[in-house]
């Protein structure tokens, strides 16, 4: 992943967040994230994003779910392995209809579950950049990403002008990499 | 804002038309009685032609009252822009409760066929020397039949004009007093327990699951109430996107409309969820009392309806209403609660035709005049009703949280 310039700005007031986004949307900058140590409602339409399509892949999910149920149980007890369970029917449909119903359940949810994690970035053993330490506890948190024309200085005034307690600039990964928590990366040091 | 309601010239002429197809339907079934070449079968196919749809709209009907205390006793501030829609149906119950009521009490107590006059549509009222009817007779007897349906065709009736009464009193009430609005609070409560007693548990039993009285499920009740509740929601959300269609309701926003559509498709899957809970404990148990019942439907004459019925209330709605766009759309939304409530009117037909007729069963001008006899005249009251009053609940505490509402 490649290595960025950020500006940063941390609000201690959600209302100012608020105005501070719809601001640096305004302005033209390029917003990289906004982090809250909380959710914050109506923050994803301010920010932009879109709907998710999450759902899609769910419904793909939970079709998958079906049909490996489906077919398997029907190989199973009317290809592999006949037996007569109460006189029913080897193509007992309604008795499959539970364990179908369950495998696209949870085939769903997980198919979500690891879907949704690959979306955010988030995985055990990943490694993310904090901008802040306190974006998880009290603090919103706005990221800019600058680029080599930015004039740091007035982005940071900027900042100051929308509301920002504490404003600073840092150099980091832009997006998410497998990595070791304990390790220094250079950029790191160079922040500290 | 255009807060009241004026029934337009086009809405009356339909309603009239409908209503004058269902008498004149019903007139025509009538002298085709009496002229003489009609049978026992015939006769049984009138009552139970009036019998189905008129315990069916009743039921729908009821779900408004239903819909109100459910919504108040949870907060639900969503349903207050459009809550005199779901406040007009309820208020009529009585008119469709009062034409079941007499429709039963008329089969119950007036009629019979054959030289020993035993009852062919409920069983029970001569139960004669069957000793299954018999062993059940201490609850499947005419005083008790008699006694539930007053009983909840009367508080029914009762709720449903007391809610629309009081939310129409808290209009003139100081503004921001919560005296009424903890008094329906409360008697939303009561409601439940009403509602429970009847029409999830009792009512089914002796007015549906009685027409065959040797054969009896634990989740009949509960299938039914699920039936009339995704109809009755069908019922409010076409009332209501009339109503915005004509200029009125202009609170209700694609949010509101967006969870409508959720609820139509939810309780579709509910419904789905309670038939097949039902169906599969019976096709596996295999015992024959029980089977009986669905053997007549699936593999008999009335395959079709079975089938059919599967096919337009779980399959058309988990698939057309599935995505976002759909239920934020007028068109789909106006076209699936239509197939939704005639759909759950063929389910109602499937509960009572074929005990009583067997093969026998029609489709016919007599079933769809009087199903068009009876919309008409729901829709006539209810649009009456809805006139009397300002649609916009101005005064109600939760307004606001339903004008911001997001689904």
């Amino acid at each position: 992943m490649a290595i960025k310039k950020f500006a940063v700005a941390a609000y201690k007031d959600e209302e100012v967040l608020f105005s501070a986004v719809k601001k640096v949307r305004k302005s033209g900058y390029k917003l990289h994230d906004v982090f809250t140590p909380f959710a914050v409602h109506g923050l994803d339409k301010a920010v932009g994003h879109k709907d998710t399509d999450l759902h899609i892949a769910g419904f793909i999910y939970g079709i998958c779910g079906t049909s490996t149920a489906v077919s398997f149980i029907s190989w199973v007890y009317t290809v592999d392995w006949l037996q007569n369970y109460g006189g029913k029917p080897h193509f007992a449909l309604p008795a499959w209809v539970p364990i179908s119903f369950e495998l696209t359940v949870l085939f769903a949810a997980v198919g979500m579950v690891l879907t949704f994690c690959y979306l955010n970035q988030i995985m055990p053993g990943v490694k993310k950049h904090v901008f802040h330490q306190r974006q998880s506890d009290d603090m919103f948190v706005v990221v800019l990403e600058l680029n080599a024309h930015s004039n740091e200085q007035e982005v940071l005034k900027f900042l100051k002008a929308t509301g920002a307690d504490e404003t600073n600039v840092q150099v980091a990964e832009s997006g998410w990499w497998y990595g070791r928590f304990d390790k220094k990366e250079p950029y790191e040091l160079a922040n500290a | 804002m255009n807060e009241r309601f004026e029934i337009p010239g086009q809405l009356k002429t339909i309603s009239l038309a409908c209503l004058g197809i269902g008498a004149v339907t019903l007139i025509a079934g009538i002298v085709s009685l009496l002229m003489g070449h009609s049978t026992d079968l015939d006769r049984t196919r009138f009552w139970l032609t009036l019998l189905h749809d008129s315990v069916f709209f009743t039921l729908i009907t009821t779900v408004s009252v239903f819909v109100q205390a459910a919504s108040t006793l949870a907060h639900g501030g969503w349903i207050v822009a459009y809550r005199r829609v779901p406040e007009a149906i309820g208020a009529n119950v009585w008119v469709f409760g009062t034409i079941a009521a007499l429709v039963m009490f008329c089969i119950v107590f007036m009629y019979g066929v054959g030289p020993d006059h035993h009852n062919p549509i409920y069983e029970w009222v001569k139960p004669g020397n069957d000793p299954i009817l018999k062993g059940k007779s201490a609850f499947l007897n005419k005083g008790i039949f008699v006694l539930f349906t007053v009983a909840a065709v009367g508080l029914w009736s009762f709720f449903g004009r007391k809610f629309r009464a009081m939310s129409i009193a808290q209009e003139s009430a100081p503004k921001g007093d919560t005296k009424i609005f903890w008094k329906v609070f409360r008697l939303s409560g009561v409601f439940l327990i009403v509602y429970a007693l009847t029409q999830m548990s009792t009512i089914p039993w002796l007015w549906i699951m009685s027409i065959q009285a040797h054969w009896f499920s634990t989740m009949f009740s509960w299938y039914s109430f699920a039936s009339a509740f995704v109809s009755g929601w069908s019922l409010i959300l076409l009332w209501v996107i009339y109503l915005k269609n004509q200029g009125n309701l202009q609170l209700v926003t694609k949010e509101h409309l967006h969870d409508l559509g959720k609820f139509m498709f939810a309780f579709s899957i509910f419904w789905t969820y309670l038939w097949f809970s039902q169906y599969m404990l019976i096709w596996y148990a295999n015992i024959p009392d029980e089977t009986t019942y669905f053997k007549l439907r699936q593999h008999g004459p009335y395959s079709i309806i079975f089938y059919s019925n599967l096919v337009i209330n779980f399959a058309m709605p988990i698939l057309i209403l599935m995505s976002t766009p759909s239920k934020r759309n007028y068109f789909t939304l106006t076209f699936m609660a239509m197939v939704i409530i005639f759909g759950h009117w063929l389910d109602f037909f499937q509960m009572f035709m074929p005990g009583p007729l067997g093969a026998n069963w029609h489709i016919n001008w007599f079933e769809i005049g009087m199903f068009v006899g009876f919309a008409g005249l729901l829709i006539t009251v209810v649009s009456r009703t809805l006139t009397k009053s300002s649609l916009v609940p101005s005064n109600n505490l939760l307004l606001k949280e339903s004008m911001m509402h997001l689904s």
